[in-house]
C-alpha cells in the first residue's frame, strides 16, 4: 500500500473515535438516519434524498481510480511561514494541527494513475485542511502536476474545492493565481484535455484561476459555487440573493459549467469525456 | 494642494496652521519675524520628512486610498499623446471601472488600460468606485488580444479595491473572466508592465497583472485581501486593520523584497497627489527602463520570462516521503 493510501487510516481512525460505532448520522437535508457503512458505500451521498456529504481525499481517488494505479507526487512538500505572521493564531500552530488531523501536509493531493484503463494526472483539494485555502503548497503541487502532465502528455481532471486565499501568506498566496493559470495555458496549447470537477464549495481565488479553466466544467449538485462568498454580497450591495443563488444549478443555468454531476456518475462521465478527447488527438 | 488630511499627518497641518498665524501676525503688527518662520519651515520639512519616510503598511494603505492621488486617466494623460479611448466587451456593455485604448507612450504605438477610480458621487457612480463587472476584464482582455496582434506594448494600470462583489458580477462570472485574463496573459508575444498606482486589490488588481514587471509606487499597496477583510477574519474585529496590515507584507518596500514587485517608483514628500506631473515623470522612465530591457528579448524569451517570473513565486520546503 503506498504511503497515499495508508494515510486514510489515520483519517478513519479519527473518524471511528468521532462517531462510535452503531451511531447513525442524520442527513442534514432531509432527516435520514444513515450508518457509516451505508454512507461510505453510498459514496456519502444520502440514499433518501441524494444529499452530498463532504467526502475525504482517499475516498475521492478511489472513486476516480482503477484500484492500486495512483502514485503521489510531491506528497512531502510543506508550507513554510513567509511572512512570520504574528498577533493572531501562528499560522506554523494551524498548518500542525490540521496536518496531524487531516494526516496529510497541505490542503491537496496530486498524482498520477489510471482511470479505465487511461493514464491521467488527477489533483484532489480536500475542504477539512485549512478551508482548502491556497497558499504556496497548493498553487506549486498544482502547478506541477499541471506540467507534469503537459510533459507526459496527460489529461489532467482536478477535483476543486477553496474557501479562499491562504491569508497567512500574504501575496505568494494570490501569485497562486497566476502560476497556476500559466501551466494550464501551456497543458492547453499541447491540445490537452482539463476537466475541473467543482465540489461544495468553490470559491474566490481558486474560482479565479484554475477551477474556470476546465475545457470541460463539471460540478457536483448543490455545490456553492462563486467568487464573492454570499455573505460578503449581501453585506456589500445590500441585495437579496435569489433563490439557489451561486448553487451549481444555478451556475449551468448561467452558462458557466457544463453539467451537473451527481457523484455516483462522476467516474464513468469523466472516463466517457477523455476518451472523446484524448481519441481525437489520435486521429 | 491637499486640502485632505489624513489622521498621521495631523502634526504637519498644526505646523502649517502655526505658520499662517505667524505670517497674519507679522503683517498685522509690521514686525519683521523672519527667524521666526525660518525656524517653523524647517520643522514642518523635518516632521514631513519624519512622517512620510515611516509611514507604517496601514498609513500607507491610507496614503494609497487618498482621494486627491492621480488615477489611472490623470497618468494616461501625463505619460501619453493620443490616446484613444476603446470602449466594451462586444459582449454585454462597457464597464467604466476598467478604461483603455491605444495611445503614444514616448512616441511609440502602446496598448494602455487601467482600473478607473472616480472623484465624485457621480463618476464613483459611473465608475463603481473602481471596483470592475466581469465585462471590465472581458474588455481589457479583447484590447491585450488587439496590442498582440498589432505589437504594442502593453501597459497597464492598477487602482482598484478589487473585483465588485455582487449578483451581477457573478451571474456573468467574474471569477471566469479573471481567470481567463490570468491563462492568457501568459501567451502575449509584447512586452507587458503593469504599475499599481494606488490600491493592488486581489484578484481584482491580477486580473490585468500578469505582466513581465511589477512595478509599483512608493505608497501603493498590493494585498492578497483588503487589510479590513483579513483583520475581520483572523482576528474577528475590523479595527486591527493595521496588524492586519503589518502582517500582509503589502507594501512596495516589502514586495520587492519578496520578489513580487520589481521597482519602486518613488513619489514626491507627501505622496503623489502633492505633485502628479513629477510622479508621472518618474512612472513614465521607470517604465521606459523596463520597456528597453524587454525591448532586447525575443519573442519566445519574453513569454519564457513571464512564465519563470510567476513560476518562482510561493515558499515551500519539501520533504522526503515517510515510507
Ligand atoms: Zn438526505
Amino acid at each position: 500500500m503506498s504511503s497515499f493510501f495508508s494515510r486514510r487510516l489515520g483519517f478513519t481512525r479519527t473518524r471511528k473515535k468521532d462517531i462510535p460505532k452503531g451511531v447513525f448520522t442524520k442527513c442534514p437535508s432531509c432527516g435520514e438516519m444513515l450508518s457509516q457503512a451505508d454512507l461510505e458505500k453510498n459514496l456519502f451521498v444520502c440514499r433518501a434524498c441524494g444529499y452530498h456529504f463532504p467526502m475525504d481525499r482517499v475516498s475521492r481517488v478511489e472513486m476516480l481510480t482503477d484500484p492500486d494505479t495512483f502514485e503521489e507526487w510531491d506528497g512531502g512538500m510543506m508550507s513554510k511561514d513567509p511572512l512570520k505572521f504574528t498577533g493572531t493564531d501562528s499560522y506554523e500552530a494551524k498548518l500542525k494541527s490540521n496536518q496531524e488531523k487531516t494526516g496529510f501536509k497541505d490542503a491537496v493531493s496530486t498524482g498520477h494513475a489510471k482511470l479505465e484503463g487511461r493514464a491521467i494526472g488527477l489533483g484532489v483539494m480536500d475542504f477539512s485542511f485549512l478551508a482548502a485555502s491556497m497558499g504556496s503548497v497548493v498553487g506549486e503541487k498544482i502547478t506541477r502536476l499541471i506540467e507534469k502532465s503537459t510533459e507526459r502528455d496527460l489529461p489532467v481532471v482536478l477535483v476543486c474545492t477553496s474557501g479562499g486565499a491562504r491569508m497567512y501568506e500574504g501575496m505568494f498566496s494570490l501569485m497562486q493565481m497566476a502560476k497556476t493559470s500559466g501551466a494550464l495555458a501551456r497543458h492547453a496549447q499541447a491540445g490537452l484535455p482539463y476537466i475541473p470537477i467543482l465540489t461544495h464549495p468553490t470559491t474566490a481565488g481558486v474560482m479565479a484561476s484554475f477551477a474556470t479553466l476546465g475545457d470541460v466544467i463539471l460540478a457536483e449538485p448543490q455545490a456553492l459555487i462563486g467568487f464573492a462568498g454570499p455573505r460578503v454580497i449581501k453585506e456589500t450591495t445590500l441585495q437579496d440573493l435569489p433563490e439557489g443563488f451561486q448553487r451549481s444549478e444555478f451556475l449551468k443555468d448561467k452558462g458557466l459549467i457544463d453539467r451537473v454531476v451527481p457523484r455516483g456518475e462522476l467516474r464513468k462521465t469523466v472516463a466517457n469525456l477523455l476518451d472523446v478527447y484524448m481519441d481525437a488527438r489520435e486521429v | 494642494m491637499s486640502t485632505y488630511v489624513l489622521p498621521f499627518e495631523k502634526p504637519i497641518l498644526e505646523l502649517e496652521k502655526k505658520m499662517a498665524e505667524l505670517r497674519t501676525f507679522s503683517e498685522d503688527q509690521d514686525i519683521d519675524m523672519k527667524s521666526e518662520v525660518e525656524r517653523i519651515e524647517h520643522k514642518i520639512l523635518e516632521t514631513k520628512q519624519k512622517i512620510y519616510s515611516g509611514m507604517t503598511p496601514w498609513q500607507k494603505v491610507q496614503m494609497a486610498r487618498h482621494p486627491l492621488r492621480p488615477y489611472t486617466r490623470d497618468y494616461i494623460n501625463l505619460i501619453t499623446t493620443d490616446f484613444t479611448e476603446l470602449h466594451g466587451d462586444r459582449l454585454y456593455r462597457d464597464d467604466r471601472a476598467i478604461i483603455g485604448g491605444v495611445a503614444r507612450f514616448q512616441g511609440r504605438p502602446v496598448m494602455i488600460i487601467g482600473t478607473q477610480k472616480g472623484r465624485d458621487t457621480k463618476s464613483n457612480l459611473e465608475c463603481n468606485f473602481g471596483c470592475p463587472y466581469p465585462e471590465g476584464y472581458r474588455k481589457a482582455l479583447r484590447l491585450m488580444k488587439m496590442a498582440d496582434k498589432f505589437g504594442m506594448p502593453i501597459l497597464s494600470l492598477i487602482d482598484t479595491p478589487g473585483a465588485y462583489p455582487g449578483l451581477e458580477s457573478e451571474e456573468r462570472h467574474v471569477a471566469e473572466a479573471i481567470a481567463v485574463n490570468l491563462r492568457e496573459s501568459f501567451l502575449f508575444k509584447v512586452p507587458f508592465i503593469s504599475v499599481v498606482i494606488g490600491e493592488g486589490g486581489s484578484g481584482g488588481a491580477l486580473g490585468i497583472g500578469v505582466s513581465n514587471r511589477i512595478l509599483i509606487l512608493e505608497h501603493a499597496y498590493y494585498s492578497v485581501i483588503s487589510p479590513e477583510g483579513c483583520a475581520a477574519i483572523l482576528w474577528k474585529d475590523r479595527a486591527y486593520a493595521d496588524k492586519a496590515a503589518e502582517n500582509l507584507k503589502i507594501t512596495a518596500q516589502d514586495l520587492t523584497n519578496n520578489g513580487i514587485a520589481d521597482d519602486i517608483i518613488s513619489e514626491p514628500l507627501g505622496g503623489a497627489h502633492h505633485d502628479p506631473e513629477a510622479t508621472a515623470k518618474n512612472l513614465a522612465e521607470c517604465v521606459s527602463k523596463h520597456l528597453a530591457q524587454l525591448d532586447a528579448m525575443t519573442v519566445e524569451e519574453r513569454i519564457q520570462d513571464r512564465y519563470d517570473k510567476f513560476r518562482a513565486m510561493g515558499v515551500f520546503e519539501e520533504q522526503a516521503e515517510e515510507a
